[in-house]
């Protein structure tokens, strides 16, 4: 088996285990008995008259430094799927550049297809790391974002659930609000590193391999460098903005099933269904409110002047959606009873 | 899980108001409001014609506002060509919402009207909307200013706005109108010339075909519903190019141009700045002429018209705010007077929304023309080059796709335009060193040499981007049809060619190309093929005009995301005070009574949603240096009342004091409490030390407090404690939760089948590591269904069964000797009686050969002299054991648990 056959559970060795408390409160082992009524009058009147501290809690407990947003860093970054997600983000560009550099020379004229934003943003990839990072960006904005996103807040409460290891956390007791909110912050943490990796990572081969050239489109003015780098930024905290809705939807249902792969690919499965709801025109202004209907308005960031109007809408929507999944995920977890 | 939820009343409840909220949703979406106004469609007859003979009957639909006080002043409005009144049906009950009677109608010839089609002929199509004035001024509901005068705005576009302002024209009892992408002269529009010369224009074959192929039905196969004149004159002019007198007058006829001095009625125009049909320079043509008389006209420019169709969001909502402005004014006299300044909007991207195109809007104070207020100049280079006719105009370039509808980007994205090798000439300026802003119509000069003395040609002028991607503003191009040309290039003289206005900024870093083509599949060139010389001399002359943003609506959107943020920030600033005070408030609560036992549980009752009552009512008490044993069979309630001390569940009736506080969910006395609750939990990639260590991370408390050495001493796991749990045995994960419990030595300590997978050797190192741990003050409740490990490992015991206490105390006290006895005799009717006479209390037959004896004091060894001396045989003395006892009574004969009630 183990070791364990030549390493027997140890005893302590003699005077290991210090006093737990000062000799004279320590009333003498089962000088009263265990009382099935549990109002034990003798122990009461016989205890020592000793004030207890404030709160009592062991010392150096304080809720307030209950998991450290470190601590939470670590326990995800030990973890496989959180190295082999963040590692996809570097990598994806660099399956990109391959294949531009293999694909056959990206000449565009086949493919005309009547020149809608998407295509412009293919055929001017090579153009510059400016323009390639913002096609990697728009290549993946659809559902490798989505996922990886839903991944990160999806799976955080939900693997604890299913290890056991969920209410070991709580019966340190870390507060169930400030388990959930350090969750949260270092998933979207995660999340948005993430994707900033992926938009680094373009940027860094792109601008190696293509040069260091004005941001272009089609339809507007080439952007410069400078103003560039500053619109990627915009259109980077505008996904992550957008993105929090599939966060916010995936932390939800984290907290409400202790299946971790239920939470993200429910997650996902609503964000497919909403955007396949927006494709539907006849449903008229109920699209308007749909999670995913303003999930594009950041083309508008390749614009000059920049059209932002979507954008505000967007970032409401988001921000709406997002406050009320994390609100009802903070509802049902400081009140539910964990059985797993 | 179970695969479906059970079905409670709460959760009925709650899907109920969810379903019935999304269904109220989705109606709301989804009904129309009740419509602001009423609509009748009735059939009125006109008598037409230039003796006003010909009776018509026209198809018409006539609105009113609903709610309306007094008579509600009107407007007539007409439809494009091709259309019918059902085309208009949106503005119609927009302007009638708004407060206007409207009456709309198909034009003869269209639709379910009878008629021909006269091409907005003064004596038919005007006529008969004399008569509808006629008709709206007999309508009750119809504000009027003299008898037979109704006050009356028309509206219309294209073939509806040449008929608003030949009426405009004909009858002064129209008080304002609003045509739009319409044109001045109709000659001009289907046979343009952008050369200052006489001759003849090119014919706009590609529209011209659009329109006559429209129209279908009628008696005649050639000509559709079109009039036996209109028919004949397109007829000639398709057939040879160039129209003969009576097409010229029958257009002429057609035009506002005829009427414009005549125009008494204040005009909003608004011209399309994507319309190779009728371009700027037909509505700057009305409007000079309109305003020469001193009559109050607006101009408006918007990205769209016969080509880009409405255009976009924000340029509708323009228009459609003039067009409200003008008629509230002029028609109903309401508002302010609308100035005399003139807006337009440039495309300034694409829409990330819809993938069109968005644009920006601009305003100037006065209308500047196609002229601009201020010009660019830039030098055109490029030799003379010769350039082929080909025969038939095939194949022949392309610049647009008349009535192919509005993809507005491709036409301004110049993905549409593209040219025959061999048939163009290219001209271009050097890189443009600031960008420019144009509006208006650009000009050059253009020398050309023909060897038959005459040429069509269609000058071009492209936008080139720094890659060399070059886009042809909305399509436009300006046919040349020259004569009198020399042989020669040298002998030629410069001609000027004005361009169809538009409206684009030209960047920085782009050139411009002035393309001289010989062909163009909207136009009609010579059938003969001949070979030109064309020069383009000098300046290229770019009218610009510099506007004032209009402020975008998107500002709003902004500040409201920003009202967002911040009701979410004090919400939430909110929220986290609200818990800290009530956090404060119960941490320090203590009840004095308990404040030196770890742990009294008192009334405990935990009952599921299901209804399943796990605990019915437990309570006991842990005191310091105890080992308690929380003994029953499976289901008996032991782990839902452990779960609920380690705050995971919540009870349902009860409390629970540790150390005097109360334990609720997530309270800090927690932290002096270790546990084991329902099998380990582990992190399975980390090791079984990172797991210990990520533990004691997680608990913020200092590195030194969590006596690391000790803990890992009692898991005795060796070398193993570096490999990753998840290959760990069931009892090794099951030590090392025993250590993870046991880290920082917290004063009580709460296991769960503590022995579970543990072999023989380890339960014993288990029992004294638990028992050593209770001393110096600490105490440890262990559960188990084991009563043999209760008995050997704890001081103290407490045994449940079916969610109720059912013995407590010391072990040695329910465990030690009982007062009874059991004895196997060989003869039992004799030892009874023998028995019953020494005094015992009590004495039980037990099976065929063993009485139970409660000795009531009696020394065990009287009892087995007395029987002895008797001469009954004594097999065997066996003292019981209370606790064996109350599990046997409570256990033995039922072993199902409290779970399966």
């Amino acid at each position: 088996m183990t070791a364990s056959h030549t390493n027997p559970p140890g005893v302590p060795p003699a005077g290991g285990l210090p006093p737990a408390v000062p000799s004279d409160a320590a009333p003498a082992a089962g000088r009263s008995g265990a009382g099935s009524d549990g109002r034990d009058a003798t122990s009461a009147a016989e205890r020592p008259g000793a004030a207890p501290r404030r709160t009592d809690a062991a010392a150096g407990y304080r809720p307030s430094r209950t998991l450290p947003i470190v601590a939470e860093i670590r326990r995800q970054a030990s973890r496989r799927r959180t190295q082999l997600a963040l590692g996809f983000m570097v990598l994806l560009p660099l399956i990109i550049l391959v294949a531009f550099e293999f694909g056959g020379g990206g000449d565009s004229d086949d493919d005309r297809n009547g020149g809608g934003a998407f295509s412009s943003l293919v055929d001017l990839a090579t153009s510059g790391g400016l323009n390639f990072a913002l096609f990697g960006l728009a290549v993946s904005a659809g559902f490798l974002l989505v996922v990886v996103f839903a991944l990160f807040a999806g799976d955080t409460v939900a693997s604890e659930a299913s290890w056991g290891s969920l209410r070991y956390l709580l019966a340190i007791p870390v507060p169930r609000a400030r388990l959930l909110a350090v969750k949260l912050v270092v998933a979207l943490g995660y999340s948005f590193l993430a994707l900033v990796l992926l938009a680094g990572t373009g940027l860094l081969v792109g601008t190696l391999r293509y040069g260091w050239h004005p941001l272009g489109s089609t339809i507007a003015a080439q952007i410069p460098p400078g103003q560039g780098v500053l619109r990627l930024l915009g259109i980077l905290a505008y996904l992550a903005v957008i993105l929090l809705v599939v966060a916010g939807l995936a932390f939800l249902l984290s907290v409400l099933t202790d299946a971790a792969l239920g939470a993200v690919g429910g997650a996902v499965l609503l964000w497919i269904l909403s955007s396949i709801l927006d494709q539907i025109t006849a449903l008229g202004s109920i699209r308007d409110a749909l999670p995913t209907h303003y999930s594009d308005a950041w083309l508008g960031l390749l614009s000059t002047p920049v059209q932002t109007e979507d954008l505000a809408k967007g970032a409401i929507s988001a921000i709406v959606y997002a406050v009320l999944f994390w609100g009802a995920a903070f509802y049902r977890f400081t009140r539910k009873d964990i059985t797993s | 899980m179970s695969a479906l939820p059970r079905v409670t009343r709460r959760r009925a409840v709650t899907a109920a108001v969810v379903l019935v909220l999304l269904a109220a949703a989705t109606v709301w979406a989804v009904l129309p409001e009740r419509a602001a106004w009423t609509a009748q469609d009735l059939r009125i007859t006109v008598r037409s014609g230039p003796a006003g003979d010909q009776p018509v009957d026209l198809d018409a639909r006539f609105l009113l506002p609903r709610e309306r006080s007094g008579k509600v002043p009107a407007v007539l409005l007409a439809h494009g060509f091709g259309g019918t009144k059902d085309s208009v049906r949106q503005d119609a009950e927009s302007l009638a919402a708004r407060g206007y009677a409207v009456l709309t109608w198909t034009a003869q010839g269209f639709g379910r009207s009878t008629g021909q089609i006269h091409l907005d002929s003064p004596d038919y199509e005007v006529k008969d909307a004399q008569r509808l004035l006629d008709w709206l001024a007999r309508r009750p509901e119809v504000r009027t200013d003299t008898a037979g005068d109704p006050r009356v705005g028309v509206v219309g576009g294209s073939y509806g706005g040449a008929l608003a302002l030949l009426l405009a024209g004909q009858d002064q009892r129209v008080d304002a109108i609003v045509p739009s992408i319409t044109w001045n002269d109709l000659g001009r529009a289907f046979l343009p010339q952008s050369a200052a010369t006489d001759a003849t224009g090119v014919f706009k074959k590609g529209w011209a075909g659009v329109f006559f192929g429209s129209s279908s039905g009628g008696d005649d196969p050639a000509c559709g519903r079109f009039a036996a004149d209109v028919c004949r004159a397109y007829l000639s002019m398709a057939t040879s190019g160039t129209p003969d007198q009576a097409a010229l007058d029958l257009l002429r006829k057609s035009s506002p141009a005829t009427v414009l001095d005549r125009i008494k009625a204040p005009t909003l125009l608004v011209q399309g700045a994507v319309d190779t049909l009728f371009p700027l320079s037909e509505a700057d043509a009305n409007a000079k002429g309109i305003a020469a008389t001193g009559t109050p006209v607006k101009v408006a420019w918007f990205t769209g018209g016969h080509d880009g169709g409405a255009g976009p969001g924000s340029d509708q909502d323009r228009v459609k705010f003039l067009t409200a402005q003008w008629l509230d004014h002029y028609v109903k006299g309401d508002g302010a007077a609308p100035g005399d300044d003139f807006t337009w909007s440039r495309v300034a991207g694409f829409s990330a929304m819809d993938r069109d195109l968005v644009t920006n809007g601009y305003s100037a104070p006065a209308y500047p023309g196609i002229t601009g207020t201020g010009n660019a100049r830039l030098t055109l280079t490029g030799s003379a080059q010769p350039i082929a006719n080909p025969p038939n105009g095939n194949p022949a370039a392309l610049s647009a796709l008349p009535g192919l509808g509005s993809r507005l980007s491709s036409l301004l994205s110049g993905n549409v335009a593209s040219d025959i090798p061999g048939q163009h000439a290219t001209f271009a300026t050097a890189p443009l060193t600031g960008s420019i802003e144009v509006a208006g119509a650009p000009a050059l000069a253009l020398r050309a040499a023909s060897p038959t003395g005459e040429a069509v040609l269609f000058v071009k002028l492209y936008d080139v981007d720094p890659a060399g991607a070059p886009t042809l503003s909305a399509g436009l191009v300006a046919p040349v049809r020259l004569t009198g040309l020399p042989e020669r290039i040298g002998d030629a003289r410069p001609v000027t060619v004005t361009l169809p206005a538009i409206v684009r900024r030209l960047e920085a870093g782009h050139t411009l190309q002035v393309v001289v083509a010989t062909s163009d599949q909207a136009f009609l060139s010579p059938a003969a093929p001949a070979t030109y010389t064309v020069a383009v001399d000098g300046q290229l002359t770019l009218p610009t005009l510099v506007g004032t943003a209009i402020s975008s609506p998107a500002a709003i959107w902004w500040y409201a995301l920003g009202a967002l943020i911040a009701a979410v920030l004090l919400g939430l600033v909110v929220l986290l005070l609200f818990r800290r005070a009530r956090r404060r408030r119960r941490v320090i609560a203590v009840n004095q009574a308990y404040a030196g036992t770890p742990l009294v549980v008192t009334g405990l009752r935990k009952a599921y949603q299901d209804g399943f009552v796990a605990v019915e009512e437990i309570g006991f008490t842990v005191e310091r240096g105890q080992v308690v044993g929380l003994l029953g069979p499976n289901g008996a309630g032991k782990t839902t009342t452990l779960r609920v001390l380690m705050g995971l569940t919540t009870p349902t009736a009860g409390e629970i004091h540790v150390f005097g506080h109360r334990l609720v969910p997530g309270a800090q006395i927690l932290s002096r409490v270790g546990a084991l609750v329902e099998g380990p939990g582990f992190l399975p990639h980390l090791t079984g030390y990172e797991n210990l260590r990520a533990y004691w991370r997680a608990t913020g408390r200092p590195w030194e407090d969590a006596r690391f050495d000790e803990a890992l001493e009692i898991a005795g796991l060796g070398a193993s404690v570096h490999r990753r749990t998840k290959n760990y045995s069931h009892g090794m994960r099951q030590r090392l939760a025993i250590a993870q419990a046991m880290l920082g030595l917290p004063e009580l300590l709460v296991l769960d089948e503590p022995t579970d997978g543990l072999d023989p050797p380890q339960i014993a190192e288990m029992r004294r590591v638990l028992q050593r741990y209770a001393t110096d003050g600490r105490a440890v409740l262990v559960s188990s269904h084991l009563l043999a490990e209760v008995e050997q490992t704890c001081t103290h015991a407490v045994v449940v069964n079916k969610g109720r206490i059912v013995a407590s105390g010391p072990v040695e006290e329910i465990v030690g000797e009982s007062p009874s006895v059991a004895i196997d005799v060989t003869d039992v009717p004799a030892a009874t009686e023998i028995l019953t006479g020494l005094g015992v209390r009590s004495v039980t037959p037990d099976g065929a050969s063993s009485l139970i004896v409660d000795m009531n004091g009696t020394p065990r060894a009287e009892v087995v002299a007395s029987l002895v001396r008797a001469g009954v045989g004594v097999d065997r003395v066996v003292p019981r054991r209370r606790l064996e006892d109350a599990f046997l009574a409570l256990v033995g004969d039922n072993s199902r648990g409290s779970g399966d009630r």
